[in-house]
């Protein structure tokens, strides 16, 4: 398997008047047309690594990096007009909350149609009618209706599926889902999973899923990158999870409350500090 | 100690009305830890805004300690009775410090000799008297929750109501909040109630909990029966497999479930 996306080396440094932190510090790792998930706790630098990916790091944030390819291509995030044709066409992002990234003033289906005219030479009748099967595609049952309501006239699990209709409609081939599920209920979200393992399959595309939560990366993904302070601290198969090694990643696994453990205290996460700095 | 018949909340009325509870009943005994599994919209929240006084329009019996709830709740239940919010970044006021944050049920309710109990508060969930003269802001997420925790508690209420107290932290943080919470009990013999959207939390907390749907409770049920995988309604079963992990065989059940619940 070719790689799809190969990433050397990534640091990703953002500096204030008083101090400069580093939220990625040196990241490593090459995926094919997989589902990758990456899990770490808040501020492991899990979602700055891939906001880095597509360019969206702002300044005072810095990014640099050894080497960045995808697909046989070198990526240069800085260069605005090439990363302009590569994010959204190539490479597409569905973010946390659709609340906050679907546009409230604009009907979905004009938003949606709207992403596929900016990618796709097509008249507004094909650009219709291609967001009409997308809508369909993501199992919206009467997808003329739902074409003409407003953000705020949808649940939360049907606005995440209008999200995931909109970053699939141009045919990417790399889509990163940053804690797509997390706002969702908890029978809401084995839905919509179920639908982007689908759609991916389908297209052969390669997913990055980044989430806290590691079962559910566990039970989903093929394999998994667990991350802290900027680091990735183990990479393994998800199968195998439950026998990973580092202290880290058990200490995580441990920390979850089981429904058949019945323990009455948890243990506790102990952090040591050398997994800051030690290479892994 | 706490009982509940046929409680039932409509927000909004006429053409409009929406029945957030639909008649529900439980009760809970005293020093025992009673979970609320649900998700969004099922009411699970509002039970304990009815419970705490904060929510009055609801019709049904309530009562704790044998004593009817009704209309406006005195100062003596207040300090029987205490909440701690889901959202540790909204719940504490960002331009008062920790002190006046905990000294300040100490003054409504006259119970006198504040420092010492700001100080005795602070040290039973586990912060150093340092923190006592910071804001919210210059505090992690955990360590808010606590400080809520420490407010509900300085009071030495007998009933804890927790709504979500750790779904806005991250998983090592839940452990201790958590732990936090199981040793309190134990020590000071408090009931609680705790609502959560997180079934293996409220398993790991609670002895009975109840499953709720729509404004009702479609099943009651001992951890034990949970850990046997013995629940009767569907509901609960699709809770607990999405609980586990992603499962297709799971996903595609639900959406059926799904579907024939779109019609009624």
């Amino acid at each position: 398997m070719s790689a799809l996306l190969e990433v050397d080396n990534l640091r990703v440094t953002f500096t204030s008047h008083k101090e400069t932190v580093q939220a990625v510090r040196g990241v490593s790792f090459a995926m094919g047309r997989e589902k990758l998930g990456i899990v770490g706790e808040s501020g492991s630098g899990k979602s700055v690594t891939c906001r880095a990916l597509l360019g969206l790091v702002r300044a005072p944030g810095r990014v640099r990096y050894d080497g960045l390819r995808f697909d046989g291509e070198d990526l240069h995030p800085a260069d605005q007009r090439r990363m302009q044709a590569i994010r959204g066409r190539r490479i597409a992002m569905v973010m946390q909350d659709p609340k906050y990234s679907l546009n409230p003033v604009m009907t979905v289906g004009r938003q949606i149609a709207e992403a596929y005219r900016i990618h796709a030479r097509a008249t507004p009748q094909e650009a219709r009618q291609r967001t009409l099967e997308m809508l369909t595609a993501v199992r919206i049952r009467q997808p003329e209706r739902v074409y003409d309501t407003y953000p705020h006239e949808v649940s939360g699990g049907m606005g995440q599926r209008i999200m995931i209709a909109m970053m699939l409609i141009p045919g990417p081939d790399l889509l990163i889902a940053d804690e797509p599920t997390s706002a969702l209920d908890v029978t809401v979200r084995l839905q919509l999973l179920a639908i982007m393992d689908d759609l991916v399959q389908a297209r052969g595309m390669g997913l990055i899923f980044i989430s806290h939560d590691l079962n559910l990366v566990a039970s989903f993904c093929d394999r998994i990158i667990i991350m802290y302070a900027g680091r990735i601290m183990e990479t393994c198969r998800a199968g195998d999870l439950h026998r990973a090694s580092h202290p880290y990643t058990r200490g995580l696994l441990n920390c979850l409350p089981q429904i058949d453990q019945p323990d009455t205290y948890l243990p506790v996460l102990e952090r040591d500090p050398a997994w800051r700095d030690e290479a892994p | 100690m706490i009982q509940v018949a046929n409680l039932q909340v409509v927000f909004g009325r006429g053409r409009r009305a929406n029945p957030a509870l639909r008649g529900i009943s439980f009760a809970v005994a005293a020093g025992e830890v009673y979970g609320i599994v649900g998700e969004s919209g099922s009411g699970k929240s509002t039970v304990l805004n009815v419970l705490s006084g904060l929510w009055r329009h609801w019709s049904g019996q309530v009562s704790i300690d044998d004593r009817p709830m009704a209309g406006r709740r005195d100062r003596a239940f207040h300090k029987e009775v205490q909440m701690v919010f889901q959202d540790p970044y909204g719940s504490l006021h960002p331009r008062h410090t920790v002190d006046r944050i905990l000294s300040e049920p100490v003054a409504i309710h006259r119970l006198g000799q504040s420092q010492a109990r700001v100080l005795r508060a602070l040290e039973e969930v586990g912060l150093d008297s340092a923190f006592r003269f910071r804001y919210p802001h210059q505090l992690s997420g955990g360590q808010r929750q606590r400080v809520a925790v420490a407010r509900a508690l300085i009071l030495e209420p007998r009933i804890l109501l927790l709504d979500e107290p750790t779904s806005a932290l991250d998983v090592s943080v839940q452990a201790e909040v958590l732990n936090l919470l199981t040793r309190l009990q134990r020590e000071r013999r408090l009931t609680y109630i705790l609502v959560s959207h997180d079934l293996a939390v409220v398993a790991h907390m609670c002895r009975r909990l109840a499953v709720m749907r729509r404004g009702v409770i479609v099943e009651e049920l001992t951890v034990e029966h949970l850990r046997q995988r013995r629940p009767r309604h569907p509901y609960t079963r699709q809770l607990i497999s999405a609980s586990i992990g992603y499962d297709r065989q799971a996903a595609e059940a639900q959406a059926e479930i799904d579907a024939e619940g779109e019609g009624d």
